[in-house]
C-alpha cells in the first residue's frame, strides 16, 4: 500500500524535484523547502515563477519575479546565475554541460557553465523554452510557432510555423519530435526530420502539464478529466492513432502528469488534490493520495521510481512511497 | 471557438480578484491616475500591470512590466483574441494571493480594449481567479477631436468603456468641453462620464464599479438609456448607483425618453460615426423568441458588437433579467425583482461598428411577447 508523508506548506507549489535524492518543493513565494533529515528551506527569490532540476539532478534552476536566475544546491546554497533587472523570469530550462536557459519578455537567454551568456531576441514573447536532449539546441515556444536556436554556433535559427499561441514546449527524449502546448485546448507537434505537423486536439481544457514516459514511447498530458497519453513509438508519432485515457474521473480535471522513470506508469494529479497511478498496458489504477484542499500543481519521481514528491496550489505537499 | 458563449450566471466568489482596465492615449493622464491609485490612502493594495515602468516613479514590487501580446486563436476568430501576456502575468500574480486586493491593467495608448476584456472571459484559468470590474477610458479634452480623426482606437476605447474620464478640462473652453462630451455620448451612451483636471477624479468612480457583474450592472440606474441626452454628464459627485440623486443637476429631463429605437450616430460634428450605438426599447419579451434571437445576433454580429447591455422583462417573471456582452461573449442572469414603481419594459443597448440597426430593431421587435 502506498503511504503519504505529508508536508504542509504555505504557498502554491511551482515545482518539485529530487536533488541528490532529497525531495525539494519550490513555492511561488520564493522559498524552496526540502526534506533532508527534517524540514529545511532556503529563500531563493521574492516570488518564484519557474523551476526545474539540472540534468544531473544536483541543482534546482529557478527564475523569479525579482529578475534573477538562481541555482540551488541540495545543501541549500544559492548561487545567482543571472540578473536581468526588474522583469519577470517566466521560464527556465536546464541543458547539457551545465547550460541554463531562461526567458524574460521577448528574449531568451542561454548561460553557459563558464558564465558566458547569449541573448536571442524575438518579435513576440518567449512563452516556453526547452533544450534538446542531445547537442546544443534551444527551442522557444512563441506566437505562431516555435524557433530553434543553436547557441554554441552563429547558425541561423530554424523557424517552425503553426498559427496560434504556443505556450509550453518539449522535445521527445530521442530528439525526433518537438511538441508545444497552446493557448487553445490543443497540442501541436513537429517531426523535426521533415517538419511534418501533428495536431493533437480535442481537450476540454488547456494542456498545462506534459511528461514523456520511459524511453519516450508515450507523451502523457493534462487538460482533460483523464490523463491523455499519446503514442510516440511509430516513426510518424501519434498521427492517425488514438491516445490512451487513463484515470478517467467524471467530476474533476487532471492538472498534472508525471511518468515513472522506468515503468510504463503515469502519476496523475487532479484539481481536487487526488493522485492516482495509471498503468498503460492494462489501464489499471492505484490510489496514491486522497483528495486534498487544492489542485495538484507539481510532481516528480525519484530516480528509482519508488517515491513521488508532490505539491499543490494550496501548499499541501508531501512524498508518496509506493512500496509503503 | 467561434460559437457564441452563453455563460452561466457569473458567480462572483470572494476569491475572484477584481481587475480594472485603464485605457487612454499617451498624454491622457493614465500615469497620473495610476500614481494616485498606487499612493493614495484608500485602504486597498493594487497590483498594476504596465507596459513600461518608465513613467511611474514609484518603486513597488507589485508593479509588473509586461509586453502587450495580442494572441489570436488558430480559428482566426476576433472574439477569441486574448492578451497572452495577461494570461501569464495574472496566473503568476494569483499564485500569491493575499499580497493585493485588486489588479489594474494599463494598456498602451493605441490598444484595442477588446482582447484585454476578452482575456477575462475566454481564458478558463484567468476567469477562475479574477473578474473584470470595469474598463476605464481616459481622454484628453483638448486632443480628443484630433485623436478621433486619426484613428479607430480612440473611438474603440470610448465605445468599450464603462467609465470615461474627460481629463484636462482646464485646457478647453466650456463650449469645447460640451462638444467633447456630446461626442463621447454619441459613441457610448452607457458609460459614466466624469470631468477631471490632472486626473483628479474620485477613485471610487474608477475602482470597484462592478460593471460586468450581472448583480450590479444597470442596477438602480433609472437613467440607463437616457444617457444619450447631450446634457447629461456626471459631475464630481454624481453616482448612479445611488437611489437618491441629491446632487446638483436634474436627471429627470423629459426628452430622450423615446419609446422607439434610435441611433445615436450622427450627434456630433467632430465624430463621423464609425462606432454607433443602438438603443432598443420594448415591452415584455417572449423568452422562447428572445433567447434564440440574442444568441444568433451575438453569433452573427459578434465581430461588430463592441459592448451590449440590457434589462429584459419576461411575462410572469417577477425578476429583472440582465444581460451584458463583449463581442460574441454574452452573459445573462436574473438580477432582482421588479419594483412596483418600475415600468416592466425591455431596454437593450448595442455599441458597435457597422451595426445593421434596421435588422436589429426589426428582429428585436419580433421577440416581444
Amino acid at each position: 500500500m502506498p503511504t503519504v508523508a505529508p508536508l504542509d506548506l504555505e504557498s502554491h507549489c511551482i515545482a518539485t524535484a529530487w536533488l541528490n535524492d532529497i525531495p525539494h518543493f519550490a513555492l511561488a513565494d520564493g522559498v524552496v523547502h526540502r526534506l533532508d533529515n527534517g524540514h529545511k528551506w532556503a529563500e531563493v527569490h521574492d516570488g518564484l515563477l519557474a523551476a526545474c532540476p539540472d540534468v544531473d539532478h544536483a541543482r534546482l534552476i529557478t527564475g523569479g519575479e525579482d529578475g534573477r536566475v538562481a541555482a540551488l544546491a541540495a545543501d541549500g546554497t544559492v548561487e545567482t546565475l543571472a540578473e536581468i533587472g526588474r522583469k519577470w523570469v517566466t521560464s527556465v530550462a536546464a541543458g547539457p554541460q551545465g547550460t541554463v536557459g531562461f526567458a524574460v519578455g521577448r528574449n531568451a537567454y542561454v548561460r553557459f557553465a563558464d558564465g558566458k551568456q547569449r541573448e536571442f531576441q524575438h518579435p513576440r514573447s518567449v512563452e516556453g523554452i526547452a533544450f534538446a536532449p542531445k547537442g546544443m539546441r534551444l527551442a522557444v515556444a512563441r506566437y505562431n510557432g516555435a524557433t530553434l536556436h543553436f547557441p554554441a554556433t552563429d547558425g541561423k535559427p530554424t523557424e517552425l510555423e503553426w498559427a496560434g499561441a504556443h505556450t509550453g514546449i518539449t522535445f521527445s527524449p530521442d530528439g525526433k519530435f518537438l511538441v508545444t502546448t497552446m493557448q487553445e485546448n490543443a497540442l501541436h507537434g513537429w517531426k523535426l526530420a521533415d517538419g511534418k505537423h501533428m495536431r493533437m486536439a480535442g481537450y476540454p481544457g488547456k494542456v498545462k502539464s506534459f511528461s514523456w514516459s520511459a524511453k519516450g514511447k508515450w507523451l502523457a498530458t493534462s487538460g482533460a478529466p483523464a490523463a491523455i497519453v499519446w503514442p510516440f513509438q511509430a516513426k510518424d508519432g501519434p498521427m492517425g492513432k488514438a491516445p490512451l485515457e487513463l484515470g478517467t474521473r467524471g467530476d474533476t480535471m487532471v492538472t498534472q502528469v508525471c511518468c515513472h522513470p522506468t515503468e510504463e506508469i503515469v502519476a496523475i494529479g487532479y484539481a481536487d488534490g487526488m493522485i492516482l497511478a495509471g498503468r498503460f498496458a492494462d489501464q489499471k489504477e492505484v490510489l496514491l493520495r486522497r483528495q486534498g484542499k487544492g489542485a495538484i500543481t507539481a510532481m516528480a519521481w525519484d530516480d528509482d521510481g519508488r517515491r513521488l514528491a508532490f505539491g499543490s496550489e494550496t501548499g499541501e505537499s508531501g512524498v508518496v512511497d509506493i512500496a509503503g | 471557438m467561434s460559437d457564441a458563449q452563453t455563460e452561466t450566471p457569473s458567480e462572483t466568489t470572494p476569491n475572484q480578484i477584481p481587475v480594472t482596465v485603464l485605457t487612454g492615449y499617451l498624454g491622457s493622464g493614465k500615469t497620473t491616475l495610476l500614481n494616485r491609485i498606487l499612493t493614495e490612502d484608500h485602504g486597498k493594495r493594487y497590483a498594476v500591470i504596465v507596459n513600461e515602468f518608465g513613467e511611474i516613479g514609484i518603486d513597488n514590487d507589485l508593479i509588473v512590466e509586461s509586453d502587450e501580446e495580442i494572441y489570436e486563436m488558430n480559428n482566426g476568430c476576433v472574439c477569441c483574441t486574448v492578451r497572452g501576456d495577461l494570461v501569464r502575468v495574472v496566473e503568476g500574480l494569483t499564485r500569491r494571493p493575499g499580497r493585493f486586493d485588486a489588479i489594474v491593467v494599463e494598456t498602451t495608448g493605441l490598444a484595442d480594449p477588446a482582447p484585454v476584456a476578452q482575456t477575462f472571459f475566454m481564458d478558463d484559468d484567468v476567469r477562475a481567479k479574477t473578474r473584470l470590474d470595469a474598463v476605464v477610458a481616459l481622454v484628453d479634452a483638448k486632443h480628443l477631436p484630433l485623436r478621433l480623426k486619426d484613428s479607430n482606437e480612440a473611438e474603440d476605447q470610448i465605445a468599450f468603456a464603462d467609465v470615461v474620464i474627460v481629463n484636462k478640462t482646464d485646457l478647453v473652453t466650456p463650449e469645447e468641453l460640451a462638444a467633447v462630451e456630446a461626442t463621447i455620448r454619441a459613441i457610448n451612451p452607457m458609460a459614466r462620464i466624469h470631468r477631471a483636471e490632472r486626473a483628479g477624479v474620485s477613485l471610487t468612480e474608477v475602482l470597484d464599479r462592478g460593471a460586468f457583474d450581472l448583480k450590479r450592472v444597470l442596477d438602480n440606474d433609472p437613467h440607463f438609456l437616457d444617457h444619450d441626452d447631450p446634457d447629461h454628464v456626471c459631475g464630481p459627485d454624481c453616482d448612479h448607483d445611488h437611489h437618491h440623486h441629491d446632487h446638483g443637476h436634474d436627471h429627470d429631463h423629459g426628452h430622450g425618453h423615446h419609446d422607439h429605437a434610435h441611433d445615436h450616430g450622427a450627434a456630433s460634428p467632430i465624430h463621423d460615426a464609425g462606432v454607433k450605438s443602438l438603443s432598443l426599447r420594448g415591452g415584455e419579451m417572449d423568452p422562447k423568441k428572445f433567447f434564440p434571437w440574442i444568441e444568433k445576433t451575438t453569433q452573427m454580429d459578434g465581430p461588430s458588437i463592441l459592448r451590449l447591455k440590457g434589462i429584459i422583462a419576461f411575462p410572469d417573471d417577477p425578476d429583472r433579467f440582465v444581460v451584458q456582452g463583449v463581442h460574441m461573449i454574452i452573459e445573462g442572469d436574473h438580477q432582482r425583482p421588479w419594483r412596483d414603481d418600475e415600468k416592466r419594459e425591455t431596454r437593450l443597448v448595442f455599441i458597435g461598428r457597422d451595426l445593421d440597426t434596421e435588422r436589429l430593431q426589426r428582429t428585436f421587435e419580433a421577440c416581444q411577447a
